[in-house]
């Protein structure tokens, strides 16, 4: 399996001695640098199906590892540690404690489909990537990502209502994730925005964020997809294991106790 | 070349709900636009958020759904058979939408289960044809026609054309790109260059026209959507645009954000201005700079038109 651009070998496994006499040779400098040996035993044998449960995750046994998807990502651009290609492979492979070294930076997948686009296998990379958020999310790796709230906050606006607006979005999201609505950024837009005094566009958007605009009879469509989603997250959970394992503690925590 | 003038001529208008917000000043342009061009437009009644890419990430068959509700109601309750939606976002959706409902079973399942609950017509692929505001004046109006009513021409304003990600990827959700000469190209698009040239703008050799400006975490993960745009406008910068001519809210709503994110946090200050390619074809209409909402843009490019004698 080659590995193009990411080593398994960890930095910190890698040893060079200033001094190392072996066998009455000498064997120090960077020329004889000793890999330190690691075994793997926990695999997670389930953890491709795992991922390819959950939605996006679904073409995620079709990668041959050509690493198109890395080659074009945008945030591998600025961080070569977010690695699409790399995390397909350990996944693949079920090696979990690997990826979980990773954990907080898959869900800064920007969504910009290059992968997808340069994907010769129709892996969709990208669906991928969501799915590995929710799953490392599911699984309790990792808290929310600041990205999945906005995604719920924005989804429950759209399930309620049939429509979003802007404002409200921005306003529950900042409030969620515990920031302050007046950074200087964005004092500094609402300056500039009423240098030319766009009066009818402030009071539309003004109106919008006290009345919140909805599409009319939204209640059937609401109810529909309420239904729907409520089957999928148990499906979700199923296919990870994790309504078993409440269920298993449930019954270990009601099971009289051994003695 | 305009390939199809009359079947444009009247669409049904998917505005969605961004152009009821932050893109407003889209909103306006398109549709002044439309009327100086004497092209219909008719709003889609009682639409609803095509699920943009929050709901496609909580599940992407809640998305298709959301997107097939708007294509029945232009089908089935209008009658239209072209829906135009300026929005990139949204008119990724509907053409995603429309490819699954096309080649997946299981999301046609889903739609059709989902629309009988909730008490509308299914939507069937096929029924709309789902087209940008590009493809609108493109082909029913032309760089032709576009250069015959032109008024004040653009001349001497120099375009870097951003058209962002969702205009052309993945390619499989847009089969009639890529399909030879006067189609539109997924890797070097070129139709908002064709237009403002033919308007009189001077297109610059913009290497970034497909970047992704990080609209999808524009708040979510500020500091990386910063650096995208910053590589954006430093890139049309270097290429001499004086403008970026934008085709989405999202991405340009994220330029302008960003814009000023980049100058109070990283101390890094552009100028060039950010505008919507509908203000620009307004403008050369003769079409005022309120007329086409320039002072709803918060990057504001007022004063520079004006210097250019293009305003």
């Amino acid at each position: 399996m080659p590995i193009h651009e990411q080593s398994l070998i960890r930095p910190e496994n890698l040893k060079t001695h200033d001094e190392l006499v072996m066998d009455g040779v000498d064997v120090s400098g960077h020329w004889s640098t000793f890999i330190e040996s690691r075994v793997v035993t926990d695999y997670n044998e389930a953890m491709q199906d795992e991922i390819a449960a959950l939605p996006g995750g679904e073409h995620i046994h079709r990668c041959w590892q050509c690493g198109s998807c890395t080659n074009s990502c945008t945030v591998n651009a600025i961080n070569p540690d977010f690695n699409p290609r790399y995390w397909i492979y350990l996944a693949r492979m079920g090696m979990e404690s690997e990826l979980l070294r990773d954990k907080d930076i898959i869900w800064q997948c920007v969504s910009c489909n290059k992968c997808t686009y340069a994907c010769p296998r129709d892996v969709v990379p990208e669906g991928v990537m969501k799915a590995m958020s929710h799953w490392l999310e599911l699984k309790g790796h990792t808290p929310m990502s600041p990205s999945m709230h906005f995604d719920e906050v924005f989804a429950d606006q759209v399930i309620e209502r049939g429509k979003i607006e802007e404002s409200r979005v921005m306003q529950r999201f900042f409030k969620r994730t515990g920031q302050p609505l007046f950074q200087d950024w964005f004092v500094e837009m609402v300056k500039q925005m009423l240098r030319h005094l766009p009066v009818g566009m402030l009071a539309r958007m003004g109106l919008a964020s006290v009345l919140a605009p909805s599409t009319s009879g939204w209640s059937r469509a609401r109810d529909a997809i309420r239904e729907y989603a409520d089957e999928q997250h148990g499906k979700h959970r199923r296919a990870l294991g994790l309504d078993n394992l409440i269920e298993t503690a449930k019954q270990d925590a009601g099971a009289p106790a051994r003695s | 070349m305009a390939t199809n003038p009359d079947k444009y001529k009247r669409v049904a208008y998917y505005p969605g709900c961004a152009l009821e917000g932050t893109g407003h000043a889209y909103n306006r342009s398109t549709k002044v636009v439309g009327k100086a061009l004497g092209l219909d437009l008719v709003e889609v009644k009682n639409w609803n958020c095509c699920g943009a890419m929050e709901v496609k990430n909580i599940d992407p068959k809640i998305q298709t759904y959301l997107s097939s509700r708007v294509m029945s109601i232009a089908a089935n309750e209008m009658g239209f058979d072209t829906v135009m939606a300026p929005c990139n976002g949204c008119y990724h959706n509907l053409k995603k939408a429309e490819y699954d409902l096309t080649n997946d079973a299981k999301s046609a399942e889903v739609v059709d289960r989902l629309s009988k609950k909730a008490g509308h017509e299914t939507y069937q692929a096929g029924q709309v044809e789902t087209i940008h505001a590009l493809d609108w004046i493109k082909d029913s109006i032309g760089e032709e026609g576009l250069r015959e009513r032109v008024q004040n021409s653009l001349k001497g304003l120099k375009i870097a054309n951003y058209y962002g990600c969702m205009y052309t990827r993945p390619r499989h959700i847009f089969p009639e790109k890529d399909q030879g000469p006067g189609s539109e190209s997924t890797s070097k698009p070129h139709f908002m260059d064709d237009l403002l040239a033919a308007a009189g703008a001077e297109n610059v050799d913009f290497p970034l026209k497909t970047a992704c400006c990080g609209g999808a975490h524009t708040l979510s993960d500020s500091d990386t959507s910063t650096k995208l745009v910053l590589n954006i406008l430093n890139a049309a910068e270097a290429s001499g645009a004086e403008v970026i001519a934008t085709e989405c809210p999202t991405c340009h709503s994220g330029l302008e954000m960003h814009q000023i994110r980049a100058e109070k946090r990283l101390g890094r200050k552009t100028s060039v201005k950010i505008v919507y390619f509908t203000q620009l074809i307004g403008l050369a209409l003769g079409l005022s700079p309120r007329q086409v909402g320039l002072h709803e843009n918060i990057s504001d490019s007022i004063g520079f038109m004006k210097s250019k004698g293009i305003a």
